[in-house]
């Protein structure tokens, strides 16, 4: 049905009648009868033992109903917080993770870990016990400097040389036989910045007990409350998933900081079980910085071999990944299958090595920030590649040309584990140089030049593997879990439908762009679909919303339960035309017997199921809902072109973005006004990674960009308005064509960036972030 | 300490502790809570509302302050079916994602637009703007949203 509010229509959005009234649901606007308050006492240390703890003068602070240590958690067999992506080292050895309890209890291990927690009356009585807590610490040198931590003290007693793995992919005897046979070979050396996530609203919790059932409700800022249930139940048993609720009710942005499980509503929903109370918690933004999982943190040295016409023939890297003090949800998968396997781009390199090794230092825990992996595989090969362009004096548009997969190669194997099931790289390139006027360029960088001023142009063609995941692959590959999804549709008596996604929204906008599915597909007025999504309650076992997942997998979900619910409406048709169910066809919300006038609405059909007098009671259930689980065959490979164009004030440093034009790939698109806001947003962060954003730790682990004062976020007079286009090439493999468009931005745009500042300054690098002070100096060739 | 102010337009008498903060009145006190907290160093916005016929970030008002005040939160400007016109054209433009700073955003736009005397440009905008964080969408479709505004207000 094409439509106003079909497939393809930028739909004007369901959640925005309450968000812009005031009237969202976030977890700190709801509050429990009788509930109490959690503050969380941290460690001021980077790395020290902790020797004692005394909570007798917390417990008599005024208004302080109880002060709880990990040991207390430990004593109710409360367990580690666990990593659920097992990776071997290139000896086969599996990765090794140090004890991970949510509230320490021998040693702290980075700055803001917590080591106890104050349950309180007021906020204000939990904020003072929290001051009275006595600790004796043992200090000890921090570990802080990735490039060094293999050789550094050692910080778990567990983990030798401080390294989770040391992982490789990818044949080393072919590529270094690339590299014996290569005319020229491009070096780039790169420090992927760390990022701290900053979702504007802070993490918080209010975990619930009910004495007489036994049950715990846990309302969290999570993006996929499934799966902190399944975490909270099997590995750190606070109660089996039966007994356990999660409820992720409005979340406002997570970027991936909200998939992990933490410490913090580990500890909440405990203490609501030992006090018998309800427990509330919200992050202060400072606690945010400190102990939200960051970001990216690599340490690379990447080659490219090419042969005399600018030919890849080989590509290796070696990578340091920042794993933090501890390992993460997914921390693991992060620099490894979320990275190397991303190394080919959108190139035909042959021969491709990539080694990383994982290592722990005394900071926060990283892992997945928007685009996780696949922005900073995108960092190094289109680095790489711009370099190569350069050195090689070929024109960066036309390297990447002669190295473009072409749209008649795919299925593509990549040297790289990967298949590639389509796209048209040229096509998004054609596209990009067209809106950004390429040929124009050379006059407006004379123009530049004129005024005193350097002007710069920086492509960045990226690929990226989304709609995670095949579950089957990533079993074999060390995922902990399947990583289908499921969707639910009920359609109501009165032909209203009602769509339950185990994917969670938190900006994304799934009860808009799912209700235009639904509207589509069976002819139901869009007003009259309802879509229900983050809770535990309401939706079977799903995995949530990560990886640009929730259309390309949580939407196939819909589409299977869809054509389950049109199935079932064909034969209780049948039935009630007189027709076989082979004589069906439905087409805009219309049952019709085929080369004939008999008709009957989906409505109909519906109220037919739920009041079954003409039904074919004997053969069918009455009732009209289905439910699919679907699991995709492959992963997606959104890919595009994006080409920033900047001007650098030599005197300040200050770089400019004039221009930045982005073509995506998405397969088909659902809601064009709502993709291009996921392209906006993505473009900001990974500009912001590229010239603001920097999480910085001094030399003994203290945080230095620790708040907003300190740590640059991209506000409105940063960032320049954005030209955003697509293409189209459908994916093969699941029923709508889609790829997933959530994490383009920050994959592509930071590399885009960084070229097009190099090239103003006519350097062969510049360090992210891109400050002034950093430009300024790279521009005298400091 | 007791407070008399009004709010949305009706008078409202609080009891709130000596150090509390005008956002705290308005989220726990009066369960206003579209008005949001996003930091504690008074740089996101996400809790700008007006007071007195100015924005204001309600995180850095002492509720003593605001004895005798006149505010207006996000609650207090339009309703689903009466929507002020910036609130349209936010919603017309996609110019909110997951909705938590759009409350301090429709704030702090509502007032550059009623000071900025039609004059407002794209760069304007940017620069009035710039004590708003949103990390969902890169501003652009708000700078739209705003302009637009400033035609339809």
């Amino acid at each position: 049905m094409a439509s106003e509010t079909g497939i393809g229509a930028s739909v004007k959005r369901k959640e925005d009648a309450r968000f812009i009234t005031g009237a969202g649901n976030y977890t700190d606007d709801i509050n429990a009868a009788g509930q109490t308050y959690a503050v969380f006492v941290r460690s001021p240390y980077a790395r020290a033992k902790i020797n004692g703890v005394d909570t007798a003068a917390a417990a008599a602070t005024d208004g302080v109903v109880a002060v709880f240590t990990g040991a207390d958690l430990a004593a109710d067999e409360i367990g580690d917080l666990p990593c659920g992506w097992l990776v071997k080292s290139k000896d086969g050895s599996d990765m090794v993770a140090p004890p991970h309890p949510p509230i320490a209890t021998q040693a702290v291990n980075y700055v803001g870990e917590p080591y106890a927690v104050v349950i309180g009356e007021t906020l204000e009585a939990a904020r003072n016990g929290a001051e009275a807590v006595d600790t004796d610490f043992g200090e000890l040198p921090a570990v802080v400097d990735l490039a060094t931590a293999a050789s550094a003290d050692q910080i778990h007693e567990s983990v030798p040389n401080n390294q989770a793995y040391d992982w490789e992919l990818g044949d080393k005897a072919a590529t270094d036989a690339a590299f014996d046979s290569a005319h020229h070979v491009a070096t780039v050396d790169i420090v992927n910045n760390r990022l701290i996530p900053n979702a504007i609203e802070p993490r918080a919790a209010l975990g619930e007990y009910d004495a007489a059932a036994g049950t715990y409700t846990l309302h969290t800022t999570s993006q996929n409350p499934h799966l902190e249930r399944l975490v909270l139940a099997a590995f750190v048993n606070v109660a089996p998933e039966a007994r356990l609720r999660v409820i992720s009710p409005d979340v406002g942005g997570g970027f991936g900081s909200k998939i992990f499980v933490y410490a913090e509503e580990t500890a909440v929903i405990w203490a609501a079980g030992k006090v018998r109370r309800p427990v509330k918690w919200r992050a202060e933004r400072s606690e945010s910085f400190l102990a939200d999982c960051h970001g990216r943190d690599h340490v690379t040295t990447a080659q490219l071999a090419l042969d005399a016409d600018g030919k890849f023939l080989g590509l290796r890297v070696k990578t340091k990944a920042n794993m933090g003090a501890y390992l993460s949800t997914f921390a693991s998968s992060v620099p490894t299958y979320l990275y190397g396997t991303l190394m080919a781009g959108q190139y035909t390199t042959p021969a491709i090595y990539v080694e990383v090794q994982s290592l722990y230092t005394n900071t926060a825990p990283v892992d997945a920030y928007r685009g996780a992996g696949r922005p900073e595989a995108t960092y190094v090969v289109e680095r790489c590649v711009e370099t190569a362009a350069r050195e090689m004096g070929i024109d960066p548009a036309e390297i990447r040309r002669r190295n473009f997969i072409q749209p008649g190669d795919f299925p593509y194997d990549t040297p790289v584990a990967l298949t590639y099931d389509t796209g048209d790289y040229e096509a998004s390139l054609d596209k990009a140089l067209e809106h950004i006027d390429y040929a124009g360029f050379g006059t407006r960088r004379a123009a530049s030049e004129s005024a005193g001023r350097k002007r710069g142009i920086g492509f960045s063609c990226y690929i990226e593997a989304c709609g995670l995941a095949p579950s089957q692959v990533a079993i074999s590959l060390g995922a902990g879990v399947g990583l289908f999804e499921v969707g639910e549709v009920r359609v109501d008596v009165t032909g209203s439908v009602t769509v339950v996604t185990g994917s969670h929204s938190h900006g994304q906008s799934h009860e808009t762009t799912f209700a235009q599915i639904i509207s589509d597909k069976l002819g139901v007025p869009f007003e009259n679909v309802t879509v229900l999504h983050g809770d535990t309650g309401r939706s079977d076992y799903a995995l949530g919303t990560y990886g640009s997942r929730s259309l390309a997998v949580g939407g196939s979900a819909i589409i299977s339960a869809t054509d389950k619910i049109i199935a079932k409406g064909k034969k209780i048709a049948a039935h009630i035309l007189e027709a076989q169910e082979d004589q069906m066809d439905f087409a805009d919300g219309t049952f019709t017997v085929v080369d004939s006038n008999q008709s009957i609405t989906f409505g109909e059909v519906a109220f037919a199921a739920y009041v079954p007098q003409n039904y074919p009671l004997e053969e069918l259930e009455p009732g009209l809902s289905e439910k699919a689980f679907y699991d995709p065959p492959n992963f997606t490979y959104p890919a595009g072109a994006h080409i920033c164009e900047v001007e650098v004030d030599p005197d300040t440093g200050v770089v400019d973005i004039v221009d930045f034009v982005a073509v995506d790939d998405f397969g088909h698109v659902v809601n064009p006004m709502i993709v291009e806001g996921q392209v906006h947003g993505g473009l900001a962060q990974g500009i912001g990674q590229a010239l603001l954003e920097h999480g910085v730790y001094d030399d003994t682990g203290q945080l230095l960009s620790g708040s907003y004062m300190d740590y640059t976020m991209p506000r409105a007079d940063d960032l320049p308005s954005f030209t955003v286009d697509t293409t189209v090439t459908p994916c093969t493999h699941n029923p709508l064509g889609v790829k997933g468009c959530g994490e383009a931005g920050a994959i592509g745009s930071t590399a885009a960036v960084m070229n097009a500042v190099t090239d103003a300054l006519g350097v062969a690098s510049v360090p992210m972030p891109a400050t002034p002070e950093t430009v300024w100096r790279a521009g005298r060739g400091e | 300490m007791e407070i008399t102010l009004t709010v949305n337009g009706t008078a409202k008498t609080v009891d709130v502790p000596d150090n509390a903060l005008l956002v705290d009145v308005l989220r726990e006190s009066l369960g206003l809570t579209g008005t949001h907290v996003g930091c504690d160093t008074s740089q996101c916005g996400a809790c700008v509302v007006h007071m007195n016929g100015d924005a204001v970030k309600s995180c850095t008002v002492l509720a003593g302050q605001a004895d005798g005040a006149d505010v207006t939160t996000i609650e207090g400007i339009g309703n689903p079916d009466d929507l002020h016109p910036m609130q349209e054209a936010f919603r017309d433009n996609h110019a909110l994602q997951c909705g938590f700073c759009t409350p301090g955003m429709i704030m702090s736009a509502i007032d550059l637009v009623q000071k900025g005397g039609g004059d407002l440009d794209e760069t304007s905008v940017r620069d009035g703007l710039e004590g708003n964080l949103c990390r969902c969408t890169g501003y652009h479709n708000i700078v739209k949203a705003v302009l637009a505004a400033q035609s339809s207000m």
